[in-house]
């Protein structure tokens, strides 16, 4: 693991809450409590209404598969082929994220496909929110 | 801006291009710089204007000695050159300069005297992308494709023949880095770099530089080149991350920016004879027709299939070969510029027969801005 180059994300004041949500196994977004606006990535205002009243809560975790390709040309200590993907979280928000535990194949990795959040440690401090099949099938 | 109130009279791309290891990249925007000068007979002190991405606008000014009194360093990426022409363009209509030179140069093979585009880990991509393992933009501008293909039934076959049509192109192009014919076949077959991308689907890397030199049409008459005048211009900026690209299957960048250009110009899309639209990755000309209104969502790959942007079709696009053939710095946006350019004056070796209005698109960082350009050879 210590060959393997992993870009480390550092948090700024504005995301602390996502990465220290993350190191408790929780998905963390952030909510309008003015316009109910839903909203990734994390700023301390809605990008829908502009209010500042806005508040931090735990997502469900759960996703679809909205788009990807599978890497070929993998950084040091990266298995190649993998997925880099965009999945459409249940509440609304998209973000990127590595698609794991199953195959890396256009034909296992299904558009629409129903995904669960599942954390993995790269540091100390940072756990990655990826993404794997659901258990419980379409979400 | 008042439709062809503002002309480009000097344009010129770096002596050599393709590999380049002599010469840095300020040396590169200085050869380009030097040979758009000379094409109008004009020096470094007969310009008062500057604009430039890549480098800045001071290093440019201090290394070919110019003193402007207009300097603009809008840096969205390689449709920055598009965004100077229309800024260059009020600037000179509002009186701020006379004469303005824009200019590109870019290692992007040699890597000599190359300025770094440092990502921060604090940045909102260096959180929330950069630690999913993408190697640069084959693995993230392509990331929308798969969507648009499934709501939009593009198959792999028309995605393929993006990069064989351009080919053609380019083969009449002495100065495209590659002119050999290739087959869907070949496309599909060649190596994977990030499913579904292989690599003729994938722009090149390599060295080159471009100027372009901007007055106003009036004062256009006093130098000997042939007057391009812009008719139309347009720019937007959407998102630094791809991810949060608002819809997979069109940008929004090139729609805003589309429409602004289409609107000033007031022309309609059957008016245009030329189109460049700016491909880094063999997707981007079949956002681009659409986003621009020349194909209705989900038709352009069928479109490019039919040859309508192919030698004798009725809209000729990319004719240089584009960033899949003909060179690719890093920004080519600069290069889309210049054959517009050469179709309005006549002199591409790749010469739309009677071309009167060009369509230059351009796009920068991975659907994250976007710039268009209208030009023509006559004034309106
Ligand atoms: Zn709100």
């Amino acid at each position: 693991m210590s060959d393997k180059y992993q870009a480390l994300p550092a948090p700024t004041p504005e995301t602390q809450h996502f990465w220290d949500g993350a190191k408790e196994g929780e998905l963390k977004l952030q909510r309008c409590t003015s316009c109910s606006h839903t909203y990734f990535p994390p700023r301390p205002f809605c990008p829908e209404c502009a209010s500042r009243d806005v508040e931090v809560y735990s997502a469900s975790g759960k996703a679809t598969l909205y788009s990807y390709v599978i890497n070929h040309r993998a950084p040091k200590g990266w298995d190649a082929p993998y997925s880099i993907a965009v999945v459409e979280l249940e509440e609304g928000p998209r973000m990127m994220t590595n698609v794991i535990g199953i195959a890396q194949t256009p034909e296992a990795l299904e558009l629409d496909m129903a995904l669960e959040v599942s954390f993995e440690q790269v540091s100390d401090d940072i756990f990655l929110p990826k993404f794997k099949p659901s258990a419980g099938g379409a979400s | 801006m008042k439709p062809g109130s503002v002309a480009i009279v000097g344009a010129a791309e770096t002596t050599e291009l393709g590999r380049i290891p002599d010469l840095s990249e300020i040396g590169l925007h200085a050869d380009a710089a030097l040979n758009a000068m000379k094409d109008m007979g004009i020096g470094p002190k007969d310009i008062d204007g500057i604009a430039t991405a890549g480098t800045s606008p001071t290093n440019l000014a201090h290394y070919l000695g110019i003193t402007p009194t207009w300097a603009d360093g809008t840096a969205v990426g390689g449709c920055s050159f598009m965004l100077h022409v229309r800024h260059a363009a009020a600037a000179i209509n509002e009186g701020l300069c006379e004469t303005v030179l824009i200019t590109h140069g870019e290692s992007g093979k040699s890597r000599v005297g190359k300025s770094g585009f440092g990502r921060s880990d604090g940045s909102l991509q260096g959180q929330f992308e950069a630690p999913f393992g993408p190697m640069g933009p084959p693995t993230m501008f392509t990331i929308p494709v798969l969507r648009y293909m499934k709501d939009r039934g593009l198959t792999h076959e028309q995605l393929a023949n993006v990069s064989v049509v351009q080919r053609e192109w380019a083969a009449m192009h002495p100065r495209a880095t590659f002119r050999d014919p290739i087959t869907i076949d070949d496309v599909l077959n060649s190596r994977m770099i990030a499913y579904p991308f292989r690599i003729l689907q994938c722009c090149l890397v390599t060295d080159g530089g471009g100027a372009l030199i901007m007055t106003s049409a009036e004062r256009a008459k006093d130098f000997p080149t042939k007057p391009v005048y812009i008719i139309g211009t347009g720019e937007s900026v959407e998102t630094p991350m791809i991810s949060q690209m608002a819809d997979f299957t069109s940008s929004r960048a090139f729609r805003v920016s589309g429409k602004k250009a289409f609107d000033e110009a007031g022309i309609s899309h059957s008016d245009v004879d030329h189109l460049m639209i700016y491909d880094a990755f063999a997707h981007l000309p079949i956002y681009g027709l659409e986003d621009l209104g020349f194909c209705e969502p989900g038709e352009a790959g069928q479109f490019i299939m039919e040859r309508n942007t192919a030698p004798g079709g009725k809209l000729p696009m990319n004719t240089n070969g584009g960033g899949l053939s003909y060179m690719h710095s890093g920004m080519y946006g600069m290069y889309a510029l210049q054959e517009s350019v050469r179709q309005m004056r006549g002199t591409s070796p790749a010469q739309v027969e009677g071309a009167k209005i060009s369509v230059s698109h351009g796009v920068g960082g991975m659907f994250g801005a976007s710039g268009t350009i209208i030009m023509s050879n006559e004034r309106p």
